[in-house]
């Protein structure tokens, strides 16, 4: 077998796709699967963005030595490196969650009209239920849009055999293929039985020149789009005979069309009906589901988000309902399909348990920065210079922030949360810079303060900079530099020097880019000094030009040890509540006390919390005597 | 029809994924069809952590329906109770007596829930509780880390799977170096529950 199995030292930290091959039947996550798909399917390059959901596939699919994989600076160098990757012959995947297509839309139409040579299939990981994304949308339209096919596993088991078949399909029709999972699919786990192996395949890696192909001049664009249109023609009609689009025999009362994870919500509430679950959901078996319409008396389309599958089947002249019923917003679930298999008075309503009685509130539990975060100190100094600081149980005033902070997308988008309150917008990624230029150029009054982590800077934070620079923008930028893209779980980028296998790969510097742009004033700065941070943020501040702070400091999670965790002096602690400002998880209160929780505390990696206190009664632990600290 | 619906829940870093998964492969060594889902939100640290596992001859949906959960795992007494409407009635509901306050609770701005009312929401839905003092069990044991692996010897009791596989499992997840004090914790589980 291809596998290290059991010869890594670290063999049971690797993921099971890579592990244990004695075993053919595992339990997988669709991510997992993903990767393996690929893997047996040949594919020779894979390149993607981090993005939950989708993450952990280029991760996984990492592991195999004779597979190039990259994490690329953003989505559309990903899709773009993707398509010259399949343009040489090789079989690619390019992964990416659905906010990530937007980025790579440009090359993404681009390869749809140009079509491919290796196979190139483009996992698109979409969000229903927005557990982690600016915003919740269907990336169905876009394979629409782009005229090209969409497979839609339903589990585990389906994910790995599509990604079989995925490849075959896209050079068979020289198109590029949409496998589209979303969030439960690709972190659900489920069984799956192994069947196919890495096989060697034919070299062909070599660029034919093909001016009418590859050249989209717009005399070459038009002969293109006739062949995209018969293409979607002749991908129906393969779809009528596809082996993942099948009928499932049951009463003929019900007809239930459906796809993708919807499909097993669906066959946990109509256990008796009939079912056409389908595999490719673009573009339709046309005879196929007149035949299915056959079968039924009545049919109803369950599909997460968008009326996708209902819309284009209504196109057809066949009488489906759907999203009457069926919820347009949020994750499906047992409970959503039943609710609404209700309300069609599909189904006879049970009488649903009491509703618990709850004493009180439950109190809520949002995601925090981490004890010895590096971006606490900047966002408690941001928060004051903003004047927006509260200490607890004082009153909300209504007096005006002098200070305009655009955000970004980061574990640093909690730094809207209280206490901290110092984040006023986020968008999409590397937007707070264009943002900040538009509300100075637009007047405001307040000065503007742009923030952005190191990841998304090098994302898509440095064209607007130019822009900054171009059209003489007064803004401050913050570039809070942690060495890691940290809200996904901690991959490498272009400013950590390691690439995703962790070898030693190039490193950009942050504060060269910046200076190579032409702005003068540049400060670095330790994200875990107060004092220089607050001087640095007044400086660039009160001077009327383009400024950028570079906050640096190493993310929690990768200090490697705790040394000297900081406990409160009781005797000289007057309650005061400013260090709970910081909204450290390790600093709790006992009644009014605070105290600090010495296992969470990262002693001196961070130290904020020290700096802050007016009292001075923060303090290695050790010093402080016996018997006075509990 | 024999079924199992497991929900496991607490606070990012008590390690509830890795039981989840532990107990996945245990009931895929046994036969059983298996689905797990975990509910991370923002992929941060000290976040709310819920893992849905199905194990039945076939499971459909991997997340399991209001009010049909068997058995619910809690790792955090207020994690428990947020989702004590799960439970189906007579369901079995093992709870670590062990307290997380969030943020807001260490700011004055929210209340924790006192044990008396943790109880009392659970037994809307069963009598079938089981306060273990599953922290406190494995920081004697040495290493609180072993929390995870002492509620499953709990959870065991109430699953008709064979100890070897469950150590199997087990071993399958662990670095050989902790696999001895795991043991221990996992047999401590076992006896917590009578």
């Amino acid at each position: 077998m291809d596998i290290i199995a059991g010869q890594h030292p670290n063999s049971n930290r690797l993921p099971a796709c890579v592990i244990i091959f004695g075993n053919m039947k595992r339990l997988l996550s669709g991510n997992e699967a993903i990767a393996l798909g690929a893997y047996h399917a040949g594919v020779r390059t894979a390149t993607a963005y981090p993005g939950t959901p989708s993450t952990e596939i280029l991760e996984y699919i990492s592991q195999f030595k004779d597979v190039y994989t990259e994490w690329s600076t953003n989505e559309k160098v990903a899709m773009e490196v993707a398509l010259g990757s399949s343009y040489a012959g090789a079989r690619t995947m390019v992964s990416l969650k659905q906010v990530g297509l937007n980025v790579a839309a440009d090359p993404f139409l681009a390869a749809a009209t140009t079509g491919v040579k290796g196979g190139l299939v483009i996992v698109d990981a979409d969000d229903p239920g927005i557990h982690s994304s600016q915003g919740e949308q269907d990336n169905r339209h876009y394979a629409k849009l782009a005229k090209i096919p969409i497979l839609e596993p339903i589990d585990s088991q389906s994910v790995y055999d599509l990604m079989l078949v995925a490849f075959d399909i896209s050079e068979q029709f020289d198109t590029p293929v949409m496998l589209r999972t979303t969030t439960r699919i690709s972190h659900s786990k489920s069984v799956v039985v192994i069947t196919g192996e890495r096989k060697p395949r034919p070299q062909d890696i070599v660029f034919p020149r093909q001016m009418q192909k590859y050249v989209m001049l717009p005399i070459n664009a038009r002969i293109r789009h006739p062949m995209m249109e018969e293409r979607l023609v002749k991908l129906a009609e393969f779809a009528e005979t596809f082996g993942f689009n099948k009928i499932e025999t049951g009463g003929e009362n019900l007809g239930i069309v459906s796809g993708g994870i919807a499909y097993q919500y669906a066959k946990n509430v109509f256990p008796g009906a009939t079912f056409l679950n389908l595999g490719m959901t673009y573009p339709l078996p046309i005879k196929l589901l007149k035949r299915f319409a056959g079968l039924v008396n009545r049919i109803l389309v369950v599909e997460e988000l968008d009326p996708f599958l209902e819309d284009n089947i209504k196109a057809l002249g066949i009488k489906v309902i759907g999203k009457e019923f069926i919820p347009r917003t949020g994750e499906l679930s047992i409970d959503a399909v039943a609710n609404a298999a209700v309300k069609a008075g599909l189904l006879t309503e049970t009488k649903p348990l009491d509703k618990l009685n709850l004493p009180n509130k439950l109190p809520m539990r949002p995601p925090l920065l981490c004890p010895g975060c590096p971006h606490s100190g900047i966002f408690y100094v941001l928060s004051s210079v903003a004047q927006r600081l509260k200490l607890p149980g004082s009153k909300q005033t209504d007096k005006p922030s002098p200070l305009t902070i655009t955000g970004d997308i980061g574990c640093y988008t909690l730094g809207a949360y209280p206490p901290l309150n110092a984040m006023d917008t986020t968008a999409c990624m590397g937007a707070s810079i264009g943002q900040a230029i538009g509300m100075e150029k637009a007047g405001i009054s307040n000065k503007v303060v742009a923030v952005i982590g190191d990841s998304t800077f090098l994302h898509s934070g440095i064209t607007p900079l130019i822009d900054a620079v171009y059209n003489r923008s007064k803004i401050t930028v913050l570039i809070l530099d942690n060495s890691t893209t940290a809200m996904t779980g901690h991959q490498e980028h272009p400013g950590t020097g390691f690439s995703v296998q962790g070898e030693p790969a190039g490193k950009v510097i942050l504060e060269n880019i910046v200076k190579g742009l032409g702005i003068n004033d540049v400060k670095v700065v330790d994200a875990f000094r107060i004092k220089e941070l607050r001087a640095a943020l007044r400086d660039s501040l009160e001077h009327n030009v383009l400024s950028v702070v570079i906050v640096r400091g190493n993310c929690a999670v990768k200090v490697p040890k705790k040394v000297n965790p900081r406990a409160i002096d009781k005797e000289g602690c007057n309650q005061c509540g400013i260090c709970l400002l910081i909204g450290c998880p390790a600093i709790q209160t006992e009644g009014k006390q605070p105290v600090i929780d010495q296992t969470m505390c990262m002693g001196d990696a961070c130290t904020v919390c020290e700096q802050i206190c007016p009292r001075k009664a923060i303090m290695p632990a050790s010093q402080i005597k016996a018997g006075v600290n509990k | 029809m024999e079924k199992w619906d497991l929900l496991l829940t607490g606070v990012g870093g008590q390690g509830n994924i890795l039981a989840s998964d532990i107990i996945g492969d245990v009931a895929l060594a046994a036969g059983y069809d298996v689905k797990k889902t975990d509910t991370l939100g923002m992929a941060q640290r000290g976040g709310s952590v819920v893992s849905h596992l199905r194990i039945a001859k076939k499971v459909f949906s991997p997340l399991i329906k209001e009010g049909e959960v068997d058995i619910l795992l809690g790792f955090e007494k207020l994690e428990t109770v947020r989702w004590a409407s799960y439970l189906a009635p007579g369901a079995v509901a093992i709870i670590n007596n062990f307290a997380i306050p969030p943020l807001s609770v260490n700011q004055g701005i929210e209340h924790y829930p006192s044990d008396d009312e943790v109880k009392s929401i659970i037994k809307q839905r069963t009598d079938k509780i089981y306060l273990v003092n599953g922290t406190q069990k494995a920081t004697e044991l040495g290493n609180a880390r072993t929390l995870n692996i002492f509620m499953l010897g709990c959870l065991a009791n109430f699953l008709p799977f064979e100890t070897k596989d469950w150590q199997t499992a087990i071993a399958q997840h662990l670095p050989e170096r902790l696999l001895k004090l795991n043991m221990s914790a996992f047999a401590l589980g076992r006896k917590e529950i009578r």
